[in-house]
């Protein structure tokens, strides 16, 4: 079929630019229909639905998560570049990621944080690191892939700007649904090879975390939930 | 080392001009008097002490600055620092005079008599007047520079203070009159008394400051910056003053430290660069590290953006680097176990904790409080690895540094608010838990209870509220916005 060479081609390109996998790099499964998982060694923005400050607690909660996806996939430590305040600890083992894999680092300016998001994705000591940035202009976040494709480490960049980081693998926006605790709707605005529909989006899900389970479960629509929910395992 | 005339070097040295004449400090106010003088005010009649109109009565045409303690005092300091090039030990004394101990660096730079050279031409070439002595005390050392034979400054025996005039002693001047109007005129006219009649006519002092030039009695002096144990030099022929040139000396300086460290088991904690240029002035960088390091290559990758905010000036003319904090360290691990080593890590947390402050890096420790500001501790990165005790339940995944007050509307006390007003937009309340009542601990000031609540509005967001105060009391209770939810 014609689309499929047309993928196959572009997925070639994406590697040839280096923004693809090249099937070396493991992915970090979500369990999310339709997503294969969260590709290691490669940049992904992370923006809350609301950008008013101190609304980013979903994003938080899912970057934690993805952290400590991370963590325990590669038995690595994870670094948390913080923008005020450092995330609270007792919260962050909920979400699979242990303090005690953590490392927290406020680097004030955001030239300060820059440097050390670009230092951290050299190092290959980290599994993972995370960055709360307002925007990022292109050359930058294009060198901060290129380094986190060499050294394997995952960068998670969560955006508080409106404006996006183009050269990112994926871009998610996550805010909080009413009704449970820990819900959220993940909305997956961009993903290499995959073209999003008019809305915009590319894919989309409402999701609970478990903390017992250290996974997403998806919210199945109202009236059609089975009785247990169907959970796929992070990591 | 005695500098008779910094005062008015130190003038002359940023005013060329005035340098042959007759420049004379003094102080301020309605009864201005002489503090320092000049070699040419000297000569022509003027004295510190003087009052000002008299000297000015004598040579009309003197040069007068305000006098400048501090500014003498900074100078001198820097110029202890200075000589920390000489000897590690370095100190300043008095406004006017410099301490070094030189026990064993004097054969580093051929010799004592060599060493002395060395350190007067460098302080004249600075323009500034220098008389140096070296002697078994601190006492008989300062006696000897300002009133010692000049064209041989070392002291080789403390006895031959006895022709020194007794103001070497370092006494006060109105002691030294009365000790003259008595005949006492020398420190040998002293010696001879018997000590008991020494001490009950002229008080101890007069006895004590001869026994520290004599070596009797122990006179400790604090050097200005603490002794390193570890340390490696470098002298340049030439001055050096590009970045690739530092950068290179460091490099031997971190070749030539590192090996000892190795031999004696030892990692570095904190590291101190130090430049001398050629002015006199001195210029640092420091780095500290998270684990014992030492490999050079570690090292320098540490000091590189340190190196970049080094001003050399005219040019630098040699340099120290001290290993000014060491822990053992096992004899050395090869990275068998790959590229991803606990080598890797601290070279990592090093970089930051380095570039960004080691305040700014951190792990999070549970720390057993209730409350929620006091239940996390935020501790070095080198601290063994923390606790995993943390305490169970929900907890929001941002705490906000100062709690933002909010405006709520509650339709009963000890309800949750049904609506919460903050930065200017309203939030419909449609699930609440609580009230969890948290109060600190009693040995804290501040020990007044709060009501927290879990609130989740409208749009989806969690919120963590709480309520200070109580409904029904004079003062009505406040509400405050503590964290979000995830």
């Amino acid at each position: 079929m014609p689309s499929t060479i047309l993928d196959r081609l572009r997925r070639r390109i994406a590697v040839l630019e280096g923004t693809g996998r090249d099937g070396s790099s493991p992915v970090l499964p979500l369990g999310l229909a339709g997503f294969e998982g969260l590709t290691t060694g490669a940049l992904h923005e992370i923006s809350p639905a609301t950008l008013a400050d101190s609304h980013d607690g979903a994003a938080l909660g899912f970057a934690a998560a993805l952290l400590g996806g991370l963590v325990r996939m590669t038995r690595k430590p994870a670094l948390w570049l913080a923008e005020g305040a450092p995330p609270h600890g007792p919260a962050l083992a909920t979400f699979g990621l242990e303090p005690a894999q953590l490392v927290v680092a406020l680097p004030g300016r955001p030239a300060a944080m820059l440097w050390a998001l670009e230092e951290a994705a050299r190092s290959r000591a980290l599994a993972a690191v995370l960055g709360e940035v307002r925007g990022m202009d292109f050359t930058a976040a294009r060198r901060l892939h290129l380094a986190a494709r060499d050294s394997g480490v995952t960068v998670l960049l969560l955006n508080r700007a409106a404006a996006t980081i183009t050269p990112a693998l994926s871009r998610w926006r996550v805010g909080g649904m009413a009704g449970a605790d820990d819900r959220w709707r993940l909305e997956l605005l961009r993903l290499r090879g995959r073209s999003p529909d008019e809305r915009g989006v590319v894919a989309q899900w409402k999701v609970d975390w478990d903390g017992t389970a250290r996974c997403l479960g998806v919210v199945a629509p109202t009236g059609d939930r089975p009785a247990v929910p169907d959970a796929a395992r992070v990591a | 080392m005695w500098l008779p005339r910094l005062a008015t070097d130190r003038l002359c040295r940023t005013r060329p001009a005035w340098r042959d004449a007759p420049l004379i400090t003094a102080t301020s106010g309605t009864n201005r008097r002489v503090v320092a003088v000049s070699r040419a005010a000297q000569a022509q009649g003027l004295r510190p002490g003087m009052p000002l109109a008299e000297g000015l009565a004598q040579v009309p045409d003197a040069v007068i600055a305000p006098h400048d303690p501090d500014g003498d005092h900074r100078l001198l300091a820097v110029l202890a620092e200075r000589c920390g090039l000489y000897s590690p030990w370095t100190a300043t004394d008095g406004a006017s005079g410099l301490w070094l101990d030189v026990a064993g660096c004097a054969h580093l730079l051929g010799g004592e008599t060599a060493l002395l050279e060395q350190l007067t031409a460098k302080l004249r070439g600075l323009g500034l007047a220098t008389r140096a002595a070296l002697a078994a005390t601190p006492g008989a050392a300062w006696a000897w520079a300002r009133f010692g034979d000049s064209k041989a400054p070392i002291l080789e025996e403390v006895v031959d203070l006895a022709s020194l005039p007794l103001a070497a002693l370092r006494l006060a001047p109105r002691c030294v009159a009365d000790l003259s109007g008595l005949g006492l005129r020398r420190i040998g006219d002293l010696l001879e008394l018997p000590r008991p009649q020494v001490a009950l006519r002229f008080g101890r002092e007069v006895l004590w400051r001869l026994d520290q030039a004599l070596g009797h009695e122990a006179e400790p002096l604090s050097p200005i910056r603490p002794v390193a144990p570890h340390r490696a030099h470098m002298g340049f022929a030439e001055p050096i003053a590009t970045a690739e040139a530092i950068a290179e000396a460091l490099r031997r300086l971190l070749a030539d430290l590192c090996p000892h460290l190795d031999r004696d088991g030892l990692g570095v904690r904190e590291m101190e660069f130090t430049l001398f240029r050629v002015d006199g002035t001195v210029a640092r960088a420091a780095i500290g590290t998270s684990a014992p390091v030492r490999a050079p290559a570690h090292l320098f990758r540490l000091f590189r953006d340190k190196l970049r905010e080094i001003r050399p000036g005219f040019g630098i003319e040699a340099a120290h680097l001290d290993a000014t904090a060491t822990q053992p360290q096992p004899a050395d691990q090869t990275d068998l176990d790959g590229p991803a080593g606990d080598a890797d890590l601290s070279r990592l947390l090093d970089a930051l904790g380095n570039r960004l402050g080691p305040q700014r890096l951190m792990r999070l420790v549970p720390r057993p409080s209730h409350v929620p500001e006091r239940c996390v501790q935020r501790r070095p990165v080198a601290d063994p690895p923390p606790g995993t005790d943390w305490p169970a339940g929900r907890y929001p995944i941002r705490l906000l540094e100062h709690p933002e007050p909010i405006e709520a509307m509650a339709p009963i006390p000890d309800a949750p608010p049904l609506r919460f007003r903050w930065q200017g937009s309203v939030h419909q309340v449609t699930r609440a838990d609580g009230p969890e009542r948290i109060a600190a601990e009693w040995w804290h000031e501040d020990a007044e209870e709060r009501d927290y609540y879990r609130v989740e509005d409208s749009q989806g967001l969690r919120f963590w509220l709480y309520r200070r105060g109580h409904y029904g009391q004079p003062e009505p209770p406040r509400w405050y916005l503590h964290g979000v939810f995830p």
